[in-house]
């Protein structure tokens, strides 16, 4: 398998605040590869500095063999990058085929072809009934698959997902993993950040864990699930010896409340 | 929905049919002075939607082009020698140096959004407003005469009403286009989300200062007619704080954003302040500017929205008899959440429901 999307070395500061200290990460082409990390280790950062919308201080994006560090944001999604956000964004005084048409100004096709296109997609991830509706007007869970629907209208090679499961209910997580195996068998890559561990360690083929804004493991999930340093990073050093210690993140998939943080949990 | 565009289609050629006719019928030079103002405001207005009304950045200093406009005309029509209605042969040039200065003009604003947007347009209103009255090939604050024309009064109004017509109509027909094209729905979603646009591929500031041309080009032709109608021009009067207000408030009032609110807009208030400011027991025009505040204030407070979109969601209503349209398309137990919703600010929300049907 071969490296889609790179990064090496990222740094990106923020005054004093070290966002990043040289997150080195990457995703094979064809799979769905999972970034996690506490609260505060960069991954958000890290998404937006593949994706234009921050500037590194140093280090590389490599997209295939193509240097795409700090191209602007349209140029990223151009080059075949597309992404939703942590709080989902889309455009709220625009119909829901609206929000799917602005993704498609690329296309040199057809109107009634990127409209039925469009329909297709909305279909696809179940919201193909409130086409003509407000986008403000959908719920939230609505608005992560139309995030998603609009992205997909422009067919990027990879996609980036900041918490695609983040704030929605299990039936539609549900939805949303089927929808995101779909898409990946189709051949489209995928990279997932996401606090709920179910969600993560039953989807992604391999896994990289962020801490205080570096790369500290990669690797599949099984292997994740029993790392030392994952443990580290996300209950400290402290907990290294402590075999009654709360449950930490290998046991999390049992978790109801697996949508937090564990770090949380165990405060 | 073909039956619909038969009845707006039909409306609007009886529309323009009356539009036509009126100086026609009421030749009186009085009257048809309200019929020029109105269309330059209906033509100014729009070209103020095209902009601000579709991307968001509220505009506070459209009267740079308006000003500009009447200054150019005037500069040329001397320096030329250009006399009578050859002068309006001057018009496209006009509109090209309205292009070029919106150029200028979006270099230096449109790096900023919101509130500073707002502000920095006030500050190049005044610029020019100052520039026109130092420098010297604008004649200072004594302002510039237009070229005489030899109409008489009657058919001068109505010779300029048509003029004015045409410029109202082209400027809506290129809003209407503005509105259904690809441009038009980047420019809304600019408006919603810019960094969220532009991470999907839209080329933002390309796609804002094409827009922001369109709209400086447009006004500074209508200014040019302006000038010409009322054949004199002034720093205070080119360049007017309170035109800027007032174009902002008709498309407020009439539905900001809309192809046809700024148009009914400025035909609601264009006509009521010159009627106001020509009342000699109202001299001088205090009251219409008091009453300007009012609506101003009025529109803020109850219909933010404006007239066209907040006056069709109440004819939606009465048709659906409280029901919002949406309640039919979930299902039967979900209505009564439906019209719980629509008791509350804004009719169109579906029940909160994840995952879609």
């Amino acid at each position: 398998m071969t490296a889609l999307l790179r990064t090496e070395g990222i740094k990106k500061a923020y005054g004093g605040v070290r966002a990043l200290t040289g997150a080195t990460i990457s995703v094979d082409e064809g799979t769905i590869a999972g970034l996690i990390g506490p609260n505060g280790s960069g991954k958000t950062t890290l998404f937006n500095v593949i994706t234009g919308y921050q500037r590194a201080d140093e280090g590389q994006v490599l997209f295939g063999d193509r240097v795409i560090t700090s191209l602007a944001p349209d140029k990223v999604f151009a080059a075949g990058i597309g992404r939703t956000f942590q709080l989902t964004r889309i455009f709220p005084r625009l119909t829901v085929l609206e929000n799917m048409l602005v993704a498609a100004q690329h296309s040199r096709r057809q109107r009634h072809t990127v409209r039925r296109r469009a329909m297709e997609l909305l279909e696809f991830v179940g919201i193909g009934g409130h086409a003509d509706l407000v986008a403000g007007s959908l719920s939230y869970g609505q608005r992560k698959l139309l995030e998603l629907a609009y992205v997909l209208i422009a067919d990027p090679q990879v996609i980036l997902l900041d918490e695609p499961a983040g704030g929605v209910n299990p039936t539609l997580i549900n939805h949303i993993a089927d929808r995101i195996r779909e898409l990946n068998s189709q051949g489209k890559t995928f990279l997932i950040v996401e606090h709920n561990m179910e969600f993560v360690m039953g989807l992604c083929s391999s896994v990289s864990v962020l801490e205080s804004g570096s790369c500290v493991v990669s690797g599949p999930p099984e292997m994740i699930r029993t790392d030392k340093r994952v443990l580290d990073a996300y209950l400290g050093a402290d907990f290294e010896d402590d075999e009654t210690g709360p449950p930490g993140p290998a046991d999390s998939p049992a978790d109801p409340a697996a949508g937090e943080d564990p770090s949380d949990v165990v405060s | 929905m073909s039956r619909g565009a038969a009845i707006r289609g039909g409306l609007l050629v009886v529309l323009l049919a009356l539009a036509i006719v009126f100086p026609l019928v009421f030749t009186n030079p009085a009257v048809t002075n309200y019929g020029v103002f109105a269309m330059i405001f209906v033509t100014a207005a729009s070209a103020w939607n095209i902009f601000s009304g579709n991307s968001g950045y509220i505009s506070l200093g459209n009267a740079v082009f308006y000003g500009s406009g009447a200054y150019a005309l005037g500069l040329m029509a001397k320096g030329w020698d250009v006399q009578g209605a050859q002068v309006f042969d001057l018009l496209p040039l006009v509109g090209v140096i309205g292009a070029g200065i919106a150029l200028i003009f979006g270099l230096i604003a449109l790096h900023v959004r919101r509130h500073t947007f707002i502000v920095v347009t006030i500050a190049v209103f005044f610029i020019f407003q100052l520039m026109a009255a130092n420098f010297s090939f604008t004649e200072g604050t004594s302002g510039l005469n237009s070229p005489f024309l030899t109409w008489q009064p009657v058919p001068y109004n109505q010779n300029f009403y048509f003029i004015a017509l045409g410029f109202a109509v082209a400027t809506i027909a290129v809003a209407a286009l503005v509105r259904r094209s690809r441009f038009g729905l980047q420019l809304r979603a600019i408006r919603d989300d810019e960094d969220r646009a532009r991470g999907l591929g839209v080329k933002t500031m390309r796609v804002k200062m094409s827009a922001l041309v369109i709209t400086g080009s447009i006004t500074a032709m209508i200014g040019g007619v302006w000038f010409y109608y009322i054949n004199q021009v002034q720093p205070q009067t080119g360049f007017d704080p309170l035109w800027d207000l007032q174009i902002v408030l008709m498309a407020f009032l009439g539905g900001y954003g809309s192809v046809s609110g700024p148009v009914l807009g400025a035909l609601i208030i264009e006509p009521g302040t010159l009627w106001l400011n020509t009342q000699p027991q109202f001299s001088g025009g205090y009251l219409s500017e008091i009453l300007l505040g009012v609506i101003f204030l009025l529109v803020v407070l109850v219909l933010p929205r404006g007239i066209i979109p907040t006056g069709g969601e109440w004819i939606k209503r009465l048709r659906t008899h409280g029901r919002p349209a949406v309640a039919a398309a979930v299902a039967p137990e979900k209505v009564g959440a439906a019209v719980l919703a629509a008791g509350r600010t804004t009719p169109l929300q579906p029940p909160a429901k994840d995952g879609g049907q």
